[in-house]
């Protein structure tokens, strides 16, 4: 598993960090692919090793909690949980 | 995109499994029926992963002990569901909301950070300050899952109110 680049129009720097497994995180990728915005997201659950290490130590960065998803625009705003609203008015929609 | 793909007819037979235990100790699983299959999805491509039903909106060590609280129904269910009115990831959902009569909300992670998970000591021996009750004849254990309560030398090897395993319990008094 790798960083996977999701086309669309460029709203800034978003990352989402997802479970593979969550119905939540996959709700907020379609939410993301739905408002047609360039993104990247990564299935933790199915790093590991090192990989893994690495991208949970990115993960706590933000939020110190580790739980997903966790949305992170311009590597500064952090939005956790499937929160719609929220995430649309980060991305200026 | 998942290592394992678990069949419709396995993922049919898990959810009635769960309905029907659910509502036979006055739970609900959430009524939204795709919404729910790709949650027992998910807990059928964890079995398959780590070897139980480890939550799946919830990253899992792989380790059982370190993930015990995770593994579904969660620890934090009950509380969650007076709380919140749905479970974490919202596989199991409150009468009311069942109803219509309650909107379902994001329920924010109860499960302490990774680091106080690291602190605290897993709660495996008498608490203190219960030195009157010491003098009881047979401990008494305590489901971490729905609260249930028992007085015998060994904890139950499932819960008869929650169904949780015997790894579950803890020693209350």
């Amino acid at each position: 598993m790798e960083l996977e680049h999701v086309e669309g129009e460029k709203r800034g720097k978003v990352m989402l960090y997802a479970l593979s497994t969550c119905v939540w995180c996959n709700k907020t990728k379609k939410l993301l692919s739905d408002l047609g915005v360039d993104y990247s997201y990564i299935y933790v659950d199915l790093l590991k090793g090192d990989e893994r290490k690495r991208t949970l130590e990115e993960v706590k960065r933000h939020n110190p909690n580790v739980s997903f998803p966790t949305t992170v625009i311009d590597d500064e705003r952090c939005i956790v949980g499937y929160k719609e609203r929220e995430i649309k008015e980060a991305l200026d929609l | 995109m998942t290592d394992f793909e678990p069949s419709p007819d396995e993922v049919d037979t898990l959810l009635e499994q769960l309905d029907r235990e659910a509502e036979e100790m006055g739970y609900h699983l959430n009524p939204g029926i795709e919404f729910t299959k790709d949650l027992v999805r998910g807990l059928l491509v964890n079995e398959n992963r780590y070897g139980y039903h480890s939550c799946p909106c919830r990253l899992a060590s792989g380790d059982r002990d370190e993930d015990l609280d995770i593994i579904c129904p969660c620890d934090y269910r009950d509380q969650d569901l007076n709380d919140y009115g749905a479970c974490y990831c919202a596989l199991y959902v409150s009468g009311e909301v069942m109803a219509g009569e309650r909107e379902l909300e994001p329920v924010p992670e109860r499960r302490p950070s990774p680091e106080m998970r690291e602190k605290a000591a897993r709660p495996l021996s008498i608490p203190s300050g219960s030195e009157p009750l010491s003098s009881l004849s047979y401990p008494v254990w305590r489901c971490r899952v729905c609260g249930y309560l028992c007085a015998r030398d060994d904890p139950p090897g499932v819960c008869p109110i929650c169904k949780a395993g015997m790894d579950r319990f803890e020693r209350f008094i």
